[in-house]
């Protein structure tokens, strides 16, 4: 084991100046960005933590006499209003966070990446519909959408849930509608980019080559043209993860996302929140999962600039 | 194109409000016996098939009324949105008249905010590009861009409001009520402009015609301020009719926190509710506003952009 990183190392470290392939020069500049890494770095171990946090230790779901319990040894982040202990409260919250803001990005690269490249390929008319539809929707005020989709279809989707599976279904309604909410509205700057990129594509010999073998228009967009889309998609998928946990987190907060007993950063904010009056401040309530959600977005963000640099070094502008 | 798409949108939503289970009237404080109930449906048309109510709504068409034919009064068309159900003495209208020149100053204010940090830091980041100003202020801008209106509010509201309290933590007031709020609201959005103007400058700066200026020896101080800012700026123009929506939408969170009477606590309680016709009425206002204000976010960037032609 050690044996092959060292030479891994060895061959790595004496990477020759002639014939590098793209992929190891775009390694190269991933690695000089030092916040790049270091978020890297930092993502893991918080996923590693959030996600292996529960096996080590359950106080975060037991209730007890400490309430508000400041900071101490025993307590690392204190305790909240049931006495529970903040550390693995925010670590369960982590860990929601984090699969909210996954799934729904992927939710919105299916949505974004088919619509996109449907319209590029197709051009003409049908580009221009597609394209059309999502200028508007982008001028509407999506959220807002959201909410009244939320609000009101809950019950509907917790009925069908409870006819279909028998019993308990308001938990799955309610996480089902946040994910496809969240992915629906984030899915237009994906579209736009795929678009453009499936639109430049299009007009490149190796199409015309697979359009002249007499494949059909599925095979190529699947099989020729998402592969060359793929790092851009990546790069604009790392930078909606934080914009997608941001929208669930003001969601939670508002009341419509993550309910008690289950937590999401969000929540776990507006719990602390709620607990601010003049005469005692329980800052570590607030200050903790706070701290955890701007650290988590700031290196989803670093992260995404970074591979931004790296598969796209052109783009700069967002939207 | 304004008038069809406010059509379509006050359908969807006219539609989506009533799939929901529940009516306006199950929250009552007393359960209403059927008789009661049957009456209030009936005195808002409730008890209608849905195109009818629909059509009552926007005001086209005709009804029975003291035994004639008559038009409809009111509805969308002629800008009424009709009576709240939940806040029963009270009209849409007279709801919006009520918050919204609180929910619009204070989003202005912010949106100034924004602007007036935003636009300066992001110039003075992209002329220092490289250099140590540059790596602190993207690291603030960054900074910013991850801490939500909800993580702020409540510290300044600790910090500046109760531990040393230099402004007040809520209610609508005196020019010292809107500081904390629009600071709330508007320091998001101040990162995000820094973000983009620094980009949008940057790669102005790295452009043919400012070297071409360089070159005819204008003064560094004219480059930027006649040449440089009006395309590097245009990012930023671009972002700003989004950028208005969003404080629109953000505002929900600060007029909770700072208890603002504005008009986005409304939304989400009449949501829950099942106020239909505050629902359909604000999600249309805000459609509204926001395709107003990208037409103007157009005209600016024409002005802006002579390359830019219309029509």
């Amino acid at each position: 084991m050690a044996d092959a990183t060292h030479q891994l190392g060895q061959a790595l470290g004496q990477a020759p100046e002639t014939g590098e392939s793209p992929n190891r020069r775009a390694w190269q500049r991933f690695r000089d960005n030092r916040p790049a890494v270091v978020a890297t770095v930092f993502l893991f171990g918080l996923l590693v933590l959030a996600l292996a946090w529960p096996l080590i230790s359950s106080q975060g779901d037991v209730h007890s006499e400490a309430q508000f319990a400041a900071p101490s040894a025993e307590y690392w982040f204190g305790t909240d209003v049931h006495g529970r202990d903040q550390f693995g409260r925010v670590m369960a919250g982590t860990r929601i966070s984090l699969m909210v803001g996954l799934v729904g990005a992927l939710v919105s690269l299916v949505i974004g990446v088919l619509w996109g490249a449907t319209a590029g390929f197709l051009g003409g008319r049908w580009d221009n519909l597609l394209m059309r539809t999502v200028d508007v929707l982008y001028s509407l005020p999506s959220i807002i959408f959201v909410i009244v989709i939320i609000t009101t279809l809950e019950g509907v989707l917790q009925g069908w849930l409870q006819e279909a599976f028998g019993g308990g279904g308001g938990e799955t309604a309610r996480m089902l509608l946040l994910y496809a909410g969240l992915g629906a509205v984030s899915w237009l700057t994906m579209a736009r980019i795929v678009r453009g990129q499936v639109l430049a594509l299009r007009e490149r010999q190796f199409v015309e080559a697979a359009r002249s073998l007499g494949l059909d228009t599925g095979t190529i967009l699947w099989r020729h043209i998402l592969p060359n889309v793929f790092g851009v998609v990546i790069v604009y998928l790392t930078l909606t993860l934080p914009a997608v946990i941001l929208y669930e987190s003001f969601l939670s907060y508002l009341g419509l996302g993550i309910h008690p007993p289950r937590a999401s950063l969000g929540s776990l904010i507006a719990e602390g929140a709620k607990q601010i009056n003049p005469i005692r401040v329980y800052w570590w309530m607030i200050v903790f999962p706070a701290g955890c959600l701007a650290a988590l977005l700031m290196a989803l963000n670093f992260l995404g600039d970074g591979l931004r640099d790296v598969f796209d070094p052109k783009a700069g502008k967002e939207r | 194109m304004l008038v069809p798409l406010v059509l379509v949108i006050s359908f969807l939503a006219f539609c989506l409000v009533r799939v929901a289970p529940g009516g306006p009237f199950d929250k009552e404080r007393a359960p209403a016996s059927p008789d009661i109930e049957r009456n209030l449906k009936a005195k808002y048309h409730l008890d209608e098939p849905m195109w009818q109510q629909y059509l009552r709504f926007i005001g086209v068409g005709f009804e029975k009324r003291d035994g004639e034919w008559r038009a409809f009064e009111g509805g969308l068309m002629r800008g009424d949105f009709g009576p709240s159900l939940k806040y029963r003495n009270h009209s849409v209208n007279d709801i919006i008249a009520q918050g919204l020149p609180v929910s619009l100053s204070l989003g202005m204010l912010s949106f100034c905010f924004a602007l007036g940090i935003g636009i300066p830091l992001g110039v003075w980041t992209a002329l220092r590009r490289g250099r140590w100003q540059d790596h602190v202020g993207s690291f603030f801008s960054i900074l910013a861009v991850c801490i939500p209106a909800f993580v702020l509010g409540p510290v300044l509201i600790v910090l500046l409001g109760i531990r040393w309290p230099m402004f007040p933590v809520g209610l609508w007031g005196g020019p010292w009520h809107v500081i904390l709020p629009a600071v709330t609201l508007g320091t998001y959005f101040a990162g995000k402009v820094a973000r983009l103007a620094r980009e949008g400058m940057s790669q102005t700066l790295q452009s043919d015609f400012i070297t071409t200026a360089r070159a005819k020896g204008v003064s560094e101080r004219s480059i930027i301020l006649r040449h440089a800012l009006r395309e590097g700026l245009l990012p930023v123009v671009t972002y700003s009719g989004p950028l208005l929506a969003d404080l629109l939408v953000g505002s929900f969170v600060v007029e909770n926190l700072f208890q603002i009477p504005g008009i986005g606590v409304f939304l989400v309680n009449s949501s829950n509710n099942r106020d239909y016709t505050m629902v359909v009425g604000l999600v249309i206002l805000y459609s509204v506003m926001l395709l107003t204000l990208n037409l103007m976010v157009d005209v600016v960037y024409g002005l802006l952009d002579k390359r830019v032609k219309y029509g």
